[in-house]
């Protein structure tokens, strides 16, 4: 056999080698991709039924000795006994009054206090479910189920198929989920309270982040001499960008809550450690920024009598700005998907109240979607998921930001 | 009147405006010595209670201190070492995941994929590293885990809710990007000239890949890897949320296993008295982590920025 029919022998073995490298390329990106589409798309099936909430049409007489009492759910309750007359055992009674939500009462409160004019009218209100009926309404609970084996009876399904005849219980927009704070009862529950909470750490984190980063940058590429001490800052700078973020919680522990004595659970104290995780994101990228800045720009203000300070914050900086935006922004996305330091310092208590400033007890999105991961409620998991989206619908909306500063500002010299 | 040329005040200003920079500059190097002194401090605290050969090499863990003194099973006990072969366990399924996937579509992105492709692949892959973790954990708690656990029960494996594979698998993804991206670069910084000596000598592209390409992008592919790995060891949320809580030393990757991370999260939230074992515990762990991280972070650094400068 010739050298070249050796050759041509092996070439159909080598060029099957060739495809298959090729497909391992495309398996693992298929791989890579499909875990995203799978993962997206199962958390987005699950949350979208949390925008919405059962609601059922109760005819609510504003009683003027329930309201002397404060007694709201108790006005729930006569609505209850008046939409079904039949029930009049305690037992049933109990069960009937369960298939609405413990804050219907607080709605009717709210309703009154706008409008005091309705004392002793009667008025058809949608008031919230329960989450058991909601998880029903939606298919989450299966009413084919054996009775045991579910968490609504067949009695209260009879009752619900009594509204459902009358058209009287419907999905309803959740506006809750958008206005309220947290709550045991996932009816209840809604994200506004962790969101102001990621909203005040943020505002905390920019105006320490942002203007710390990029005096940084400006210092260690514009001014600093090339000696041991800016080598030490840049090998810092890169090894603090690879620390575990959870390091950074034992750090705020440590010396914000326990040295500085700050509060605990605090924005405050949540947005000083993730400023300081965000750091580093921001130096190097406003560091690149810097460095994309022709030399003729500086050479050019030089030429014209500029001093080294006046050069950087007249010239240089300005068109460094864009850059170091989108590098800003991309930091602040990471903080705002951030949660194992805010663990630390103490950040995911069960907090009600929507926090109104810096030092309130707060938690954060992530932080809140954590603590609702962990509740058995059936409810809570479509929260959750419903929490992600809104969650990941900000991030995304800071990446195309910072997408699109990129793409509006950069320049080619 | 007081600004007049004899005053020099730009040279102040500009004085004082380069002194605000510096000291800007040096709250980088406050923070490392903020963590490196407040986990060295606590953490010494804790070893004056449970002594470091206890801490370093001790098979139980199990910190709950008593109340009462004579509570049955009052002394807790710091032996670290079923935690370490948690995180480690978790982080090796993780790798094994993320490395081949990770490596190979770094290549195909790199060599063979249109520049169309390209556009549209690597900012996906760079979704899958912008999503955060506890997004990861929710997935891989509410998700895998049951499926996971269910595909076993057909095959007749008993895997137990709270698998280290779950968490592995799910946190092996979350790294792959880390490893494409940077497996990418390296990739791209070979030079063109290499590959077309191969080319030249008759070999195919997969063959020059292999012969040719990633021999000399190993040492860079290798920065990423560790990079990666140290990542993983620091993961938080994925494994506080779809790992265990039990310390449990096992190489059985169907079972639960605890991690270090984990157990910082369940010491450290809740109820706490500051200066029990306890709570000091955390911090010894937190120290371990960062030493170990850092290790691997200043090797990695290191290999990537040297390997860097042999072809600039």
């Amino acid at each position: 056999m010739s050298k070249s029919d050796r050759i041509q022998a092996g070439l159909a073995k080598r060029y099957r080698a060739e495809k298959r490298f090729r497909l391992y390329g495309i398996l693992a990106i298929a791989v890579a991709i499909s875990f995203l589409v799978v993962m997206l798309t199962a958390i987005g099936i699950r949350g979208v039924g949390a925008f919405q909430q059962t609601h059922v049409a109760l005819t609510v007489t504003f009683d003027e000795q329930h309201i002397k009492d404060n007694n709201w759910q108790g006005m729930v309750k006569d609505a209850m006994r008046k939409a079904f007359p039949d029930v009049t055992s305690r037992r049933d009674k109990r069960a009937l009054y369960k298939l609405m939500s413990s804050g219907a009462g607080f709605d009717l409160q709210t309703m009154f206090k706008d409008d005091p004019s309705l004392l002793g009218q009667v008025r058809t209100v949608w008031l919230p479910s329960s989450d058991d009926i909601d998880m029903l309404m939606k298919g989450t609970i299966d009413r084919e189920a054996a009775e045991g084996d579910r968490r609504v009876s067949n009695k209260e399904i009879a009752w619900i198929d009594r509204w459902l005849a009358d058209d009287a219980i419907e999905l309803q927009f959740n506006m809750r989920f958008f206005t309220a704070g947290d709550s045991r009862e996932p009816e209840l529950a809604g994200i506004l309270g962790a969101f102001m909470g990621s909203l005040f750490s943020l505002s905390v984190c920019f105006a320490l982040s942002f203007p710390l980063g990029i005096m940084t940058a400006v210092y260690l590429e514009e001014f600093a001499p090339k000696n041991r001490w800016t080598d030490l800052i840049e090998v810092n700078i890169n090894n603090l960008a690879a620390v575990p973020s959870i390091v950074f919680g034992l750090l705020g522990l440590a010396v914000f809550l326990n040295f500085f004595l700050l509060p605990r659970s605090a924005p405050l104290v949540g947005g000083m450690v993730l400023a300081l995780m965000t750091l580093p994101t921001i130096i190097i990228a406003a560091r690149a920024a810097l460095r994309a800045v022709p030399p003729s720009i500086r050479e050019a203000a030089f030429g014209m009598g500029a001093s080294q300070v006046q050069t950087v914050m007249h010239h240089v900086l300005p068109l460094a700005m864009p850059g170091m935006l989108t590098g800003t922004i991309i930091g602040m996305a990471q903080a705002l998907g951030e949660s194992a330091p805010l663990l630390m310092i103490g950040m995911v208590a069960f907090i009600v109240d929507i926090p109104g400033g810096f030092t309130d007890p707060a938690t954060a999105l992530p932080v809140q979607i954590y603590l609702w991961a962990d509740s058995p409620e059936r409810a809570f998991s479509e929260r959750t998921a419903a929490a992600i989206i809104v969650l990941v619908g900000f991030l995304i909306a800071m990446n195309l930001l910072a997408v699109i500063l990129r793409r509006r500002f950069e320049r080619r010299w | 009147m007081y600004v007049t040329p004899a005053r020099r005040a730009k040279k102040a200003v500009e004085a004082a405006i380069k002194l605000i920079l510096i000291a800007s500059s040096t709250v980088a190097i406050l923070t490392t010595v903020g963590i490196v002194a407040s986990l060295l401090l606590e953490a010494l605290r804790f070893f004056g209670e449970i002594p470091l050969t206890d801490f370093l090499f001790g098979l139980e863990w199990s910190p709950q201190t008593a109340i009462r003194a004579d509570q049955v099973g009052s002394s807790g006990s710091f032996g670290a070492i079923p935690l370490f072969a948690g995180t480690l366990l978790i982080s090796a399924i993780a790798l094994l995941v993320a490395t081949p996937v990770g490596l190979f579509a770094a290549i195909y992105l790199a060599e063979y994929a249109h520049v169309n492709v390209r556009n549209w692949v690597k900012p996906l892959l760079e979704i899958l590293a912008g999503i955060p973790t506890v997004v990861y954990g929710f997935f891989a708690a509410l998700v895998v885990a049951p499926w996971l656990r269910g595909t076993g029960e057909a095959v007749g494996f008993d895997v137990s809710s709270e698998s280290a594979l779950a968490a592995g698998l799910v946190m092996g993804v979350m790294i792959t990007p880390l490893i494409s991206s940077l497996s990418d670069d390296v990739i791209n910084a070979v030079p063109q000239t290499m590959r077309d000596g191969s080319f030249g000598l008759g070999a195919t592209k997969s063959e020059t890949i292999r012969n040719v390409v990633l021999p000399a992008a190993l040492p860079g592919i290798m920065g990423g890897l560790l990079l990666a790995a140290s990542r993983a060891i620091g993961e938080t949320m994925i494994v506080v949320m779809a790992a265990g809580l039990a310390a449990n030393l096992t190489a059985n990757p169907l079972q639960a296993v605890t991690t270090v991370t984990v157990q910082i999260v369940t010491l450290l939230t809740g109820d706490q008295e500051f200066d029990s074992a306890k709570t000091l515990a955390a911090f010894a762990l937190g120290l371990m982590l960062f030493v170990s991280t850092l290790v691997l972070n200043v090797i990695a650094l290191h290999i990537v920025k040297k390997y860097r400068e042999q072809y600039d």
